[in-house]
């Protein structure tokens, strides 16, 4: 078991012919992951690394079945393209593009009140479940099958703990990068939900970063409602104020959105804070080791 | 992207939010022609920086005739301003808002912000206006006022109505509050802003209500479709090492230490900085090289960290995620020798061909220390610095 997506997941790849899209469709390819249809409009009949594209995703849905897409769309046609999954019914969008506008986000948002499609990112490197199924720009090598659920903000930071995890034998159930934008589909709550319920999950690591509340809300969901041990880590400590950090949502203004802040929230909810990410792992491995975890997580 | 105020105010005129006539000077003649052509008996002359708090900085002078118009305008211009805002350095005047007196009856406080927790614009309102609304909202936050808009609609009539009472603005001039507020609204979401101020709103002695202050922050991403704004760029009140990595597309912010950084990632890129700081260094910059660190753009990175005169040494923190590691040391190498790179270099590599990265590092005869881990790592560059 895993969250979101598996061996049977049907990926639909939108803005396939570009050359980022074209490189990690083959390199999802690779990686096994069930890529069954590609779109760009206009090259509607015409194939990508051997899969076929459709001008629509309403067409692609319809004689593939796809029910997952991957969005690799430039920023200004990228709202849309999400729009156009939204449309279709597809189970969940994820969208790797970085730089959306922030208000074309607000308007996707507020399409998507009352449908079906889970969106994940955008600014996000996407969602693995090792061993099946890799969406996004992950390195697939780095990730081990298992029953850590990892959720993340920041894509480096995942490799960063999830290669930690792999190294120490800890192997992953799916690692969800949710992204670094201020606006985004899939939330911290959503992905510990998701994983709360996934009887496979048995311990989950949350890396968040500076900017909003995201971090302090979760807290307080874990506090109330989560039945397995979740352990964090806040980038951003040494960060100016008023200073965006890469991440569009990485900022603290006026005093707020700080990673001391964040900290303390997921203290006071009884959750472990890494003091520096490289020591996530030996983190989380301290505390499966307490709550009796560890054999079933040791999976290599 | 920040704008100046005087170019905030002209945005607003153009959506019929009223505001305070008033021109830009780049001199004491330009100011004195200004203040002339305003024609009224007092004018206020305005310093023009990124920066708030330039009123209790001095950077706001009353004149009441062209001879102090004139005095205030030498004053300021070419003055470093220190405000709450600007760090003690401090920014250098370069600009001047002339603009006519006005007799202000009462001030408050209008916003209009991304609201994160419910991914809308958020209207915020406060009859305590002209001071920080962070302080409102530490003291006295029953006194702030949002309403929450629904992109389908926009900002609705009721609500602007709503908030103009909640605000205690006078009832005969609640019409004229709604009209700004729903102008403010058009400019923001037109323009694609991230943030506009007007602190403070004023209601005037002649029954008007207006904008005394603008600020403006827009999307940096939604600047593509907006190349009137984009041209409102004032490159003098930004980072001269920002500028030169903007054209790079590479993410860097300055910071105060010695320790310069090179990482793929922004999030990297801020643990990087917090794990040196974890053991006693400096950071001198935040630099997200992103996701493909070719030779060209390692390259710029280098020269834009040692352009930092403070920099001693070099931390380089690259998870190769699916950029193999070997490609990425022959791009750290190939970059230090057209830099000529003359302080240490700490280099942590991880991911594919690890160790061929390694061995291409070891044996390029330049100064580089290789690190095992992002830990090991801050803490070999820390002992550098000593």
């Amino acid at each position: 078991m895993s969250v979101y997506i598996n061996k049977d997941t049907k990926v639909l790849v939108q803005g396939i012919t570009g050359s980022t899209a074209l490189f990690h469709t083959k390199q999802m390819l690779e990686y096994g992951t069930k890529i069954v249809a590609g779109v760009t409009p206009g090259k509607g009949g015409t194939e990508a690394e051997g899969v076929p594209v459709f001008n629509t995703v309403e067409e692609a849905v319809k004689a593939t079945g796809a029910n997952v897409s991957v969005i690799y769309v430039p920023a200004p046609f990228a709202a849309d393209a999400i729009l156009e999954a939204v449309d279709a019914d597809l189970d969940m969008a994820i969208c790797i593009t970085e730089h959306i506008p922030v208000l074309d986000m607000v308007k996707v948002k507020r399409y998507m009140e009352g449908k079906k499609t889970r969106l994940v990112g955008p600014n996000c490197p996407g969602v693995i479940t090792p061993e099946e199924c890799k969406i996004g720009i992950m390195p697939g090598y780095i990730h081990k099958k298992g029953h850590v659920g990892v959720v993340s903000r920041s894509g480096t930071l995942t490799y960063e703990a999830v290669h930690q995890l792999s190294q120490e034998g800890i192997g992953q159930s799916t690692a969800v990068g949710i992204g670094g934008d201020p606006v985004n589909g899939t939330d911290f709550i959503d992905a510990l939900s998701a994983f709360n319920e996934d009887p496979d999950t048995y311990a989950v690591v949350m890396i968040g970063e500076i900017g909003g509340t995201a971090e302090e809300e979760a807290a307080e969901w874990i506090k109330a409602n989560m039945t397995k041990p979740v352990v964090g880590f806040i980038g951003g400590q040494t960060a100016p104020e008023g200073k965006r950090m890469g991440h569009a949502g990485a900022i603290i203004s006026g005093g707020k959105g700080t990673a001391a802040e964040k900290i303390k929230a997921m203290n006071a909810a009884g959750m472990e804070v890494a003091a520096t990410p490289s020591v996530i792992g030996e983190t989380l491995i301290k505390v499966i080791k307490e709550k009796g975890l560890y054999d079933q997580c040791k999976t290599h | 992207m920040n704008i100046h105020e005087y170019q905030g105010k002209q945005l607003l005129r153009q959506y019929g939010v009223a505001v305070s006539s008033g021109l830009v000077a780049f001199s004491p003649e330009e100011a004195v022609k200004a203040a002339k052509e305003l024609g009224t008996d007092v004018v206020v002359v305005k310093a023009q920086i990124h920066a708030g708090g330039r009123g209790k900085a001095g950077g706001v002078k009353i004149a009441k005739n062209l001879d102090e118009v004139r005095t205030y305008a030498k004053e300021l211009l070419g003055k470093v301003l220190v405000t709450h805002q600007t760090g003690p350095e401090g920014k250098e005047i370069k600009r001047l808002l002339v603009e006519e007196g006005c007799d202000i009856k009462k001030e408050y406080y209008l916003g209009l912000v991304l609201d994160r927790a419910t991914s809308r614009v958020t209207l915020m309102g406060s009859e305590e206006g002209g001071m920080d609304i962070e302080e409102v909202a530490e003291a006295t936050p029953e006194k702030i006022f949002k309403e929450v808009i629904d992109p389908v609609v926009g900002l609705t009539g009721f609500q602007a109505r709503r908030m103009a009472f909640n605000m205690n603005i006078p009832a005969n001039l609640v019409n004229k509050a709604v009209k700004f507020m729903l102008g403010l609204y058009q400019v923001f979401v037109d323009k694609d802003a991230a943030i506009v101020e007007i602190n403070p709103l004023v209601v005037t002695g002649g029954g008007d209500v207006m904008a005394l202050d603008a600020k403006f922050n827009f999307d940096a991403n939604a600047l593509y479709r907006h190349k009137d704004i984009l041209e409102l760029r004032d490159y003098d009140e930004e980072d001269a090492k920002e500028i030169e990595a903007s054209k790079y597309d590479l993410s860097y912010i300055s910071l105060d230490g010695n320790i310069g950084c090179m990482v793929n990632g922004a999030g990297l890129a801020m643990a990087t900085m917090d794990t040196i700081s974890y053991y006693g260094g400096s950071p001198a910059n935040f630099l997200d090289v992103g996701g493909g660190a070719t030779a060209e753009k390692v390259t710029e990175a280098f020269k834009i960290i040692l352009s930092d005169k403070n920099v001693k040494c070099i931390f380089v923190n690259i998870f190769g995620g699916i950029m193999k590691c070997d490609v990425i040391a022959e791009g750290v190498i190939t970059a230090a020798k057209e830099v000529g790179l003359q302080v240490p270099l700490v280099v942590r590599l991880e991911g594919t061909n690890v160790e061929l990265g390694k061995k291409l590092l070891n044996e390029s005869g330049l100064n580089i220390i290789a690190a095992g881990s992002m830990a090991d790592g801050a803490q070999k560059i820390v002992e550098l610095v000593g």
